[in-house]
C-alpha cells in the first residue's frame, strides 16, 4: 500500500490524516529500526537510541510504543496489554492512539495479533515465530539497584562484572532467608549479559528462555532499546542451593475462568475483606 | 464479582477527561483568551517556551490554556508538539555580544561600559498585594499608559549592542581563555536526536540545562550555593534581550535573517583555577535560555561550573546526577506513571513478603 492510497482509506474511515502515517518521522523510524536490528545482534545489550518526545508522558510507555510505531505497518494487526488486560486504563490510551495514527486493525486475540505491546506482562499464549512482543520498559538497567551510575553500570556490562548483583542476592537470604526480588528479576541473556526483564512476575520470566517470538524492549525515558531474539537462552538469575522460583499461588483457582495455572491478581472483596483471585490475562480468561 | 473493573476503560477515561474540562469551565467567568495569556502573563509563556524547547510563544499560551496553567504539564504538550516537526536545519551560530539589550547588570564591578541597565524588573520592589489589579478594563489600561508616558525625563538613546564584561576580564588575562572550558568535541551534540552517554560534552550539558525545568535546575544549584559545592559566583554579567537568528541560504550561501528570539544569559565568574604552573585565572559559568528567566539562566550557570570540577564531591557537580533529573518532563511522567496500576508487580512483592513472613 502506498501513501496516497493509504491516506484515502485513512479519510474513508474518518482516521485523523494530520500526522504521518504511525506519528513518528521517517528518519526517525529508521533510526529506531536500525537499534532495533543491532539490539537483536546484540542479545541482551541496551543499545542507546534518541528517544523522541510523545504525545502520552514519559513512564507511560514511551519506549514501547515508539518502537511499535516504527514497526508497525498498514497490513498489522496490533494488541496492546497492561498488567495482562487489553481494557486497563493505560492500553486503552495507547491502543487508540496506535489506531488513531495509522487505522490498523485492533485485537484482543494473541494469536490474532502480529505485534503485541505491553506492560508488566507476556501473554499465558506462547507466542508464535514472526510474532514480536514489544515490552514497557521503566527502568532497563537491572545493574540500577546496585549502582546508580549509568557510567560505572555501562562498564560493568562491558566487563561482565556482576559480582555486585549476586553479592545482592546473597544478603537477600542472609536477611530473609529468600531471594526478595519480587517482579523486574534479572536474567542473563545468551550467558552473556545480564538483562532487566521490565517488571514482569517472576512467573513470565520462564518464557523468555528459547521463545519462538521475538522479544523487542523500549525504554523512551531512559532512551535504551533491547532484544531477546527467537530461540535464545534466558536465565534468571539463582544460586544452586537457592533456586529462582515463580510466584506461589498455593493452588488456587481463578474465580471467573477455574484455572490453576495462570498468574492471579488478588482481589479484595470490599466489604468482608475476603479474597478472591482472578487471572491477570483478561483476554485469557476469557478463551475457554 | 461487581468490584472487578474489567471491561469499561475506555468510557471511563473519556468521562474523566470531560470532568477535567467542566472543572475549568463550570464557575462561569469570561473565557480566557490565548492572547490575553500570551501577552499578559508572559513569563509563564517564556518558562513554557524554554522547558518545552519550542520557541513559539502562541502554541505556548494554548498550551497554557489547555492545561489550565499546570507548567509541567504545558511544556509537556507543547514538546510533544515539537516533536511532530521537521527538522529543517540549524541556525548559524548567535553572538550574544549583538544582543539588542533591553536589561543587563554587573554584580561584579560598580559601573561597566555601557553601564547597569535595569530595564524591566520587580527585583527591586516590595512584595506586597497589588490590590488596583482587582479590578482593571482596557480603560485604566489606557490611563495606565498614558500615565507611564507623561512627563519622561530626556533619555539617551540606548546602543544597539553593549560590550561584553566577561571581555574585560579576558582582555586583562583574568578569566580562563575561550577554548580551556571546552570538554569534549567542540561539535554541538544534539540530546533530542543521540541518546546522552557520560561523561557528556560541555555542549549536551548545555542543551540538557536549557530544556531543563526551572525548579529542578534551582534546587540543584541552590545545593551548590548553600554548601554542597564550591562555585561561590559572582554575576559577571546578565543580560536580557532580542537576539537575531540567521540561516545560511542554501542558495546563495549567505545569512538570512528567520526572526529574533527573546533570551536570558548569565555568565557567572567561579573561583580562580591554577593548573601546570599557568598564572591563575577566574573560570566561568555559562547559562542561556529562551525567554526572560533569570532564576533559570543564573541556575544553570552554577550548574555548568559546578559540573566541570575535576573531583566530584557534591550532587550539584556530578554530571549524570545534574543532567539525568532535571528534565521536568521525563521527572513528571515518570513521578505520575506511579498511579498507573501495578497490582502484577505488586502481587509478586506480596508473594516474596510471604514468603519472608513464613520463614521468619
Amino acid at each position: 500500500m502506498n501513501l496516497s492510497t493509504w491516506l484515502q482509506q485513512q479519510e474513508k474511515n474518518g482516521h485523523q490524516a494530520y500526522y504521518t502515517f504511525a506519528f513518528i518521522d521517517e528518519g526517525a523510524k529508521r533510526e529506531i529500526r536500525r537499534k532495533t536490528l543491532k539490539a537483536i545482534a546484540i542479545p541482551g545489550y541496551q543499545v542507546p537510541f534518541g528517544s523522541r518526545d510523545m504525545p502520552i508522558a514519559r513512564g507511560w510507555g514511551t519506549g514501547g510504543l515508539q518502537l511499535t510505531l516504527a514497526l508497525i505497518g498498514p497490513e498489522d494487526i496490533l494488541k496492546v496489554i497492561d498488567q495482562g488486560a487489553d481494557d486497563s486504563v493505560n492500553a486503552v490510551n495507547i491502543k487508540k492512539f496506535v489506531s488513531q495514527v495509522t487505522g490498523v486493525r485492533l485485537t484482543n486475540q494473541v494469536q490474532e495479533a502480529t505485534l503485541i505491546q505491553t506492560r508488566h506482562r507476556i501473554p499465558e499464549e506462547p507466542l508464535r515465530e514472526g510474532q514480536i512482543l514489544v515490552f514497557q520498559v521503566p527502568i532497563p538497567e537491572p545493574l540500577r539497584a546496585v549502582e546508580p551510575s549509568e557510567r560505572e553500570t555501562r562498564r560493568m556490562h562491558g566487563e561482565a562484572d556482576y559480582s555486585r548483583m549476586w553479592l545482592h542476592l546473597y544478603e537477600n537470604i542472609v536477611q530473609f532467608k529468600e531471594i526478595m526480588i519480587g517482579s523486574r528479576y534479572p536474567v542473563m541473556v545468551h550467558n552473556r549479559f545480564m538483562m532487566d526483564p521490565s517488571p514482569i512476575p517472576r512467573w513470565d520470566n520462564p518464557r523468555l528462555h528459547m521463545a519462538e517470538g521475538l522479544y523487542l524492549f523500549g525504554a523512551g525515558r531512559e532512551k535504551r532499546i533491547y532484544a531477546v531474539p527467537p530461540y535464545t537462552s534466558v536465565k534468571s538469575i539463582e544460586f544452586e542451593d537457592y533456586k529462582f522460583r515463580v510466584e506461589d499461588f498455593g493452588g488456587v483457582a481463578c474465580s471467573r475462568c477455574g484455572r490453576t495455572n495462570t498468574f492471579l491478581n488478588e482481589i479484595i472483596d470490599d466489604e468482608s475483606g475476603k479474597r478472591t483471585f482472578i487471572c491477570s490475562d483478561t483476554a485469557f480468561c476469557s478463551k475457554l | 464479582m461487581g468490584y472487578v473493573a474489567v471491561k469499561g476503560g475506555q468510557e471511563a477515561i473519556e468521562n474523566a477527561f470531560r470532568f477535567f474540562r467542566y472543572n475549568q469551565i463550570r464557575q462561569g467567568s469570561e473565557p480566557i483568551q490565548v492572547e490575553q495569556i500570551r501577552d499578559q502573563l508572559h513569563l509563564l509563556i517564556d518558562r513554557i517556551m524554554s522547558e518545552g524547547s519550542l520557541y513559539a510563544p502562541d502554541l505556548a499560551a494554548l498550551a497554557v490554556k489547555q492545561a489550565a496553567g499546570d507548567t509541567l504539564e504545558a511544556s509537556f504538550i507543547l514538546r510533544a508538539y515539537r516533536t511532530t516537526l521537521p527538522r529543517l536545519g540549524y541556525s548559524l551560530p548567535l553572538d550574544t555580544a549583538r544582543m539588542r539589550v533591553i536589561r543587563r547588570i554587573s554584580a561584579a564591578f560598580q559601573d561597566i561600559p555601557g553601564g547597569q541597565i535595569l530595564g524591566p524588573t520587580p527585583d527591586y520592589t516590595l512584595r506586597l498585594l497589588n490590590f488596583d489589579l482587582i479590578n482593571e478594563d482596557s480603560q485604566t489600561y489606557q490611563e495606565h499608559i498614558a500615565d507611564l508616558f507623561q512627563d519622561l525625563p530626556e533619555y539617551d538613546e540606548l546602543p544597539q549592542t553593549f560590550p561584553k564584561v566577561m571581555e574585560i576580564l579576558r582582555r586583562d588575562n583574568l578569566l580562563i581563555g575561550r577554548n580551556a572550558q571546552v570538554v569534549g568535541s567542540t561539535k554541538s551534540f544534539d540530546i533530542t536526536r543521540e541518546s546522552i552517554t557520560f561523561p557528556a560534552p560541555r555542549s549536551a550539558a548545555l542543551q540538557a540545562m536549557a530544556m531543563g525545568e526551572t525548579g529542578g535546575l534551582l534546587a540543584l544549584a541552590y545545593s551548590n550555593m548553600r554548601g554542597y559545592g564550591m562555585v561561590h559566583p559572582t554575576v559577571g554579567e546578565l543580560r536580557v534581550g532580542y537576539l537575531e537568528v540567521n540561516v545560511k541560504n542554501p542558495y546563495t550561501q549567505q545569512p538570512e535573517k528567520i526572526g529574533e528570539i527573546e533570551v536570558t544569559e548569565a555568565e557567572i565568574i567561579s573561583q580562580a583555577k591554577h593548573k601546570d604552573g599557568n598564572r591563575p585565572q577566574f573560570t566561568l559559568g555559562y547559562g542561556l535560555c529562551f525567554g526572560h528567566n533569570e532564576t533559570k539562566a543564573i541556575s544553570m550557570a552554577v550548574l555548568d561550573r559546578a559540573m566541570q570540577s575535576e573531583e566530584p564531591q557534591s550532587p550539584s557537580e556530578d554530571q549524570e546526577f545534574v543532567l539525568l533529573h532535571i528534565d521536568g518532563i521525563e521527572s513528571m511522567g515518570f513521578c505520575n506513571h506511579y498511579k498507573l496500576p501495578h497490582y502484577v508487580t505488586f502481587q509478586s512483592q506480596l508473594d516474596r513478603l510471604r514468603k519472608a513472613q513464613e520463614k521468619a
